[in-house]
């Protein structure tokens, strides 16, 4: 333990020392956590219509005004045909084509149904469903009150149809705001991308520098070393951790709707799990750079494969297996739940064991792979 | 017969097909400067790291300060010394600190490290640098401060790669004076070099040729039954027939 007590000293006055890592340790995660949470959005918003009108009646008036009142679109051009508003398209000035029949309200009015075209840019295949169900939602919300509208007109006396009305209640993001769901994410991406590259290059750095076989020839226990290298590291994941929930606080107004201490709990035993993933690559790893390359390549998956961007019931089964063997899926999940909804440690218990297992493995694993003679 | 410190027989370290180290046999007494001499390549730097615990032999037999360098590597680092030819003191910590921290690990009481230390930093006349970043210093000072470093915690024997690399020879002679003052305090000295006129320091020297021990003895017999005027002349004669190319 007396060892111990001078492994700690010196990281301490390593990493004070070293001005630069310091102030981005704590700089990089306050500002990007300012920033990106404003860029990651992916509501679907300003969605440009072309309308092809071959009608030109009161009725297509008042559908465009309509569309246009909705918030999610504006009408960017008026095409006489197909064919120029597709040029629109085709120069990435509209995403969507709306194709209005020729008399269309008055075929409306006689026949009492009437098609209309709808053609969407469909590169980005979230934007387009999400934009082509909006359209159609808003479309069909104007054919029925114009359906009603004729039918009363026809028939005054039974204008009462049956209708089946939804109404909704928005639980845990009641603004449905999407920066609810963002920030506790790349705020714990984050969180790993330090604690990850931190870990994994500092141990190989003293290899690089060759220390690390000084220290090799020293009677040093691995565990001490390996502990000497993750206690100062957790500590500066505890602080990143308070910091990235003060910026939730402060700049987006989100504040935990369940218990701080059972984020602390969980960060604590994630970051342990984390820090050991550093230090196995560093085992694995003869410089900086292929520390580097190694834990790009984790990290990379573990920021695409942990449920941050994309929602992990929607991947084929095999990822969600990858999904689940990844630290970052629990914890991730964990803050969402008990920030948002203000999950209790008894809807989250299984994620607590997961993340035990991972701290043990991984710094068994690293400690054993750690080998003092070759 | 002097107590013997190291003791190898057969030692051999095996890389594929690569013989690093070829079956060297030799003692080592308690309190001499051992010289290990050989061209790059010739396997000394592999053999020390085997007798520093660094490294596990292929085959044959050695015991460091009586423990076995298969199974108790552990116990012989407690009771060595070892400066790399990488310099591996931390440049981003003083003076002290380094030291500091290396009595620590070697689990010197900081009472005990914090008298040492103001000793050591005496005797090498660092009073001034004391307090600044290793990383400031010049590299003769470094060299010096990391053998300082290196038998810091008093160990029996101090292995020594290539202290000498890149420092001008003024250092050198000063650096073999500390060398001369920790044999007399009864720390056997093991050191490689391939500086020549190093090999005249020591006691008993070794020569390495191809992963195999060519000749050992002391430098005086050495010349005589070489019958060359210098160490040099020795080493030129026996590294003739080496074939592995030197880097």
């Amino acid at each position: 333990m007396k060892t111990l007590g001078f492994l700690l000293q010196k990281e301490f006055r390593q990493i004070v020392r070293d001005r630069i890592i310091l102030v981005m340790i704590f700089a990089m995660p306050t500002i990007q956590l300012i920033i990106m949470p404003m860029a990651a959005n992916f509501e679907v918003k300003d969605i440009r219509i072309v309308v092809v009108d071959n009608d030109h009646s009161s009725m297509t008036a008042r559908m465009f005004s309509k569309i246009g009142a909705s918030g999610y679109f504006h009408i960017v051009g008026y095409a006489s045909s197909y064919q120029q508003a597709l040029s629109y398209v085709e120069q990435e000035e509209a995403d969507v084509v709306l194709e209005i029949p020729a008399h269309f309200e008055r075929n409306l009015v006689r026949e009492g149904r009437q098609q209309v075209a709808l053609s969407i840019d469909a590169i980005n295949g979230a934007r387009a469903s999400i934009g082509g169900a909006y359209l159609t939602n808003i479309i069909n919300d104007f054919s029925q009150s114009t359906a009603l509208d004729v039918v009363r007109d026809a028939h005054p006396v039974t204008a009462n149809t049956p209708v089946i009305q939804m109404n909704y209640s928005i639980w845990y993001n009641a603004r449905e705001e999407y920066k609810y769901y963002m920030v506790p994410g790349i705020f714990v991406l984050l969180l790993t991308l330090i604690g990850g590259f931190l870990s994994a290059l500092n141990v190989v750095k003293e290899k690089e520098i060759g220390t690390m076989e000084q220290i090799n020839v020293t009677p040093i226990r691995k565990w001490e070393f390996i502990a000497g290298k993750l206690i100062p590291f957790w500590l500066i994941g505890m602080i990143i951790f308070t910091i990235g929930l003060l910026v939730a606080y402060i700049i987006y107004g989100i504040v935990s709707v369940g218990s701080i201490g059972l984020l602390y709990l969980f960060a604590a035993v994630y970051l342990i799990a984390l820090l050991g993933f550093g230090l196995l690559v560093s085992t694995y790893s003869a410089n900086q750079v292929q520390a580097m390359f190694l834990a790009f390549f984790f990290m990379m998956i573990f920021a695409l494969m942990s449920g941050l961007f994309t929602a992990i019931e929607s991947m084929p089964t095999w990822a969600r297996t990858i999904s689940s063997l990844i630290p970052v899926t629990h914890f991730v999940k964990v803050v969402r739940m008990v920030m948002l909804k203000g999950s209790t440690f008894q809807d989250v218990h299984m994620e607590f064991i997961y993340e035990i297992i991972f701290a043990v493995v991984l710094n068994t694993w690293a400690v054993i792979n750690y080998r003092k003679t070759s | 017969m002097a107590e013997q410190v190291i003791i190898c027989k057969d030692l051999t370290k095996r890389f594929g097909d690569f013989m690093a180290v070829n079956k060297i046999s030799f003692e080592v007494n308690r309190g001499e400067i051992f010289g290990f001499l050989g061209a790059n390549g010739a396997g000394k730097t592999t053999a020390m790291r085997i007798l520093c615990g660094l490294s596990y032999p292929t085959s044959g037999a050695a015991t460091v300060a009586g423990f076995d360098v298969y199974k108790q590597q552990e116990s012989i680092k407690r009771n060595i010394g070892y400066m790399s030819q990488k310099f591996s003191l931390y440049e981003n910590l003083t003076v002290l600190e380094n030291i500091e921290f290396y009595g620590g690990v070697y689990g010197l009481s900081r009472k005990t490290i914090r008298s040492r230390s103001d000793e050591l930093i005496n005797q090498l006349g660092l009073q001034q640098e004391a307090r600044k970043l290793v990383g400031e210093l010049p590299l003769g000072w470094k060299q010096k401060l990391a053998f300082s470093v290196a038998i810091f915690h008093q160990p029996q024997i101090v292995f020594l790669d290539e202290p000498t690399g890149g420092v001008d020879p003024v250092t050198r002679r000063q650096f073999w004076d500390m060398i001369y003052a920790a044999a007399a305090s009864g720390i056997t000295v093991f050191v490689t070099t391939h500086y020549m006129d190093e090999a005249e320091y020591c006691n008993r020297v070794t020569i390495m040729v191809d992963g195999k021990i060519e000749a050992l003895d002391a430098p005086q017999a050495l010349k005589a039954r070489f019958q060359a005027n210098n160490m040099e002349e020795v080493f030129y004669q026996l590294a003739r027939g080496a074939k592995r190319s030197s880097d």
